[in-house]
């Protein structure tokens, strides 16, 4: 196989790589949001509810809770779903996992605003929306940016998990590739890819905290 | 005409009991009082009470006539409806010791931001009297600073300037020197001393006993959660009579 047809392939790959990382930060950054002011809620029983689920979440492989979200449906209900679903499976469990550790990102981020800014809000007549959106929010995600960025960057590792339920991301094809033409320049693809894309991401989040810097906490 | 009163407060903590046992004061436009005490007497927790980010396990509340909390037929406390509250919170200011000012805010938008998104009043009209507050508080050059670029005396002056964007008619101050190094408290008395001359009526808790003795028309001298001993300034500092406050203004002599 040529090194044009081999690149023309991965590069298939990589889209489908790229379309995981994007849209799983799309979804699971507010969804982790929403977790984290729930977990954060003074009723006991949601509360307990989101720290279970970002105890299981952690606790348990991404692997597994893919294959989970794939296999479920059918060996648990008996549904069947189309082939299509594969891509959706990755989707899903990807953004509930990732979404559980943004929850515990946001909250450490929400806890360490000083009450005094609360406090400053209130005497001023600030709403409690108007506070959080205003005042603490903007505060929270200074604070987050560098645990973020290392979950991004993870994210992007973790996206050849996909392999697992064979959906034809970067990794799948990579290994398709390897095995038929027994050679390892595919691999080597795919590690650099992996690596620029880090290499970008970290590049774009580093810029993101350095316009942030125009104030300090 | 009374501005602001608070009348037989009672508040514990689960952690410190008994902060304030039952004791009230009023204050009458234009006056300024200063409440000294001891670390511990309950100053700032009638502050907090005051200001509403603490509540009173009971006591009664009153703005300019408007009730905001007071005693329910079990003796516990009530507080009057949040759209009450919203209004009585115009009334009153509050100048913290460690200033809480918006650290991602620019000088100008901490002290417009309240007065445009709370009170909703008009964007020019608000930035006009910001930046008159900014030119008498000597900080016209800083409108675009952040915080973090000011000194400590600064920063306290811009959180005077954001108290007083919002046209309070009675101001507290939490100790409003004591974050600061020794040679910044005078920028900040002299704010003060300015503010007393135009008759802003203030309650300003502080350890600086001379220079409550001075701006002061009324000093109340708190310990235990009760005021023990209150009077003009000038007698209360020079003469106390009560043996405990002798010898708390014995111990700051030293």
């Amino acid at each position: 196989m040529s090194l044009g047809l081999m690149l023309n392939k991965l590069s298939e790959g990589m889209a489908t790589s790229v379309l995981i990382f994007v849209l799983t930060l799309v979804f699971s950054l507010p969804l982790g949001l929403f977790v984290a002011l729930m977990r954060m809620n003074r009723h006991k029983v949601l509360q307990n509810l989101m720290r279970i689920y970002i105890s299981i979440m952690r606790g348990t492989p991404l692997m597994l809770q893919l294959l989970v979200v794939y296999f479920g449906p059918y060996y648990i209900f008996g549904i069947k779903l189309s082939p299509d679903y594969r891509f959706w499976a990755v989707i899903i469990a990807f953004v509930i996992n990732y979404a559980a550790y943004f929850a515990e990102i946001y909250r450490g981020g929400i806890a360490s605003v000083p009450s005094g800014q609360y406090e400053a809000a209130k005497v001023l007549g600030y709403s409690s929306s108007q506070t959080f959106l205003k005042i603490i929010f903007p505060q929270m995600v200074k604070r987050i940016i560098p645990p973020i960025t290392n979950e991004v960057i993870t994210l992007i590792k973790d996206t050849s998990l996909a392999f697992a339920v064979a959906v034809t991301e970067m990794f799948t094809v990579a290994k398709a590739l390897a095995s038929a033409e027994k050679t390892m320049t595919a691999y080597i693809f795919a590690g650099v890819f992996y690596y620029v894309f880090n290499l970008i991401v970290a590049f774009v989040m580093e810029n993101i905290e350095k316009r942030l810097n125009y104030y300090r906490l | 005409m009374e501005i602001f009163s608070i009348n037989d407060v009672r508040k514990s903590f689960s952690t410190q009991t008994d902060v304030l046992c039952g004791m009230s004061l009023s204050v009458q436009k234009g006056e300024v009082v200063a409440i000294i005490g001891p670390s511990g007497s309950g100053k700032s927790t009638l502050l907090r009470c005051a200001t509403l980010l603490e509540t009173m396990d009971s006591g009664e509340l009153v703005y300019e006539g408007i009730k905001a909390a007071w005693n329910g037929p079990d003796g516990n406390v009530v507080y009057a409806p949040e759209e009450t509250l919203k209004k009585i919170k115009s009334k009153f200011g509050l100048v913290f010791q460690n200033f809480n000012l918006f650290p991602h805010y620019s000088v100008l938008k901490n002290v417009t931001d309240a007065p445009i998104c709370v009170q909703k009043r008009q964007k020019e009209e608000v930035y006009e009297e910001a930046l008159t507050l900014l030119k008498k508080m000597g900080l016209s050059d800083k409108a675009d600073a952040y915080p973090f670029q000011l000194s400590g005396g600064q920063q306290q002056r811009v959180s005077i300037a954001r108290a007083l964007a919002m046209n309070p008619d009675i101001l507290f101050f939490d100790e409003p020197t004591s974050a600061l190094d020794p040679e910044l408290t005078g920028e900040i008395l002299h704010v003060i001393r300015d503010l007393a001359e135009e008759k802003m009526t203030m309650v300003i808790v502080t350890h600086e006993i001379e220079f409550a003795r001075i701006v002061a028309n009324r000093v109340v001298f708190m310990d235990a959660g009760v005021i023990i001993e209150e009077g003009n300034s000038d007698k209360i500092i020079r003469n106390p009579e009560n043996e405990r406050t002798k010898a708390f203004l014995r111990k700051l002599n030293l």
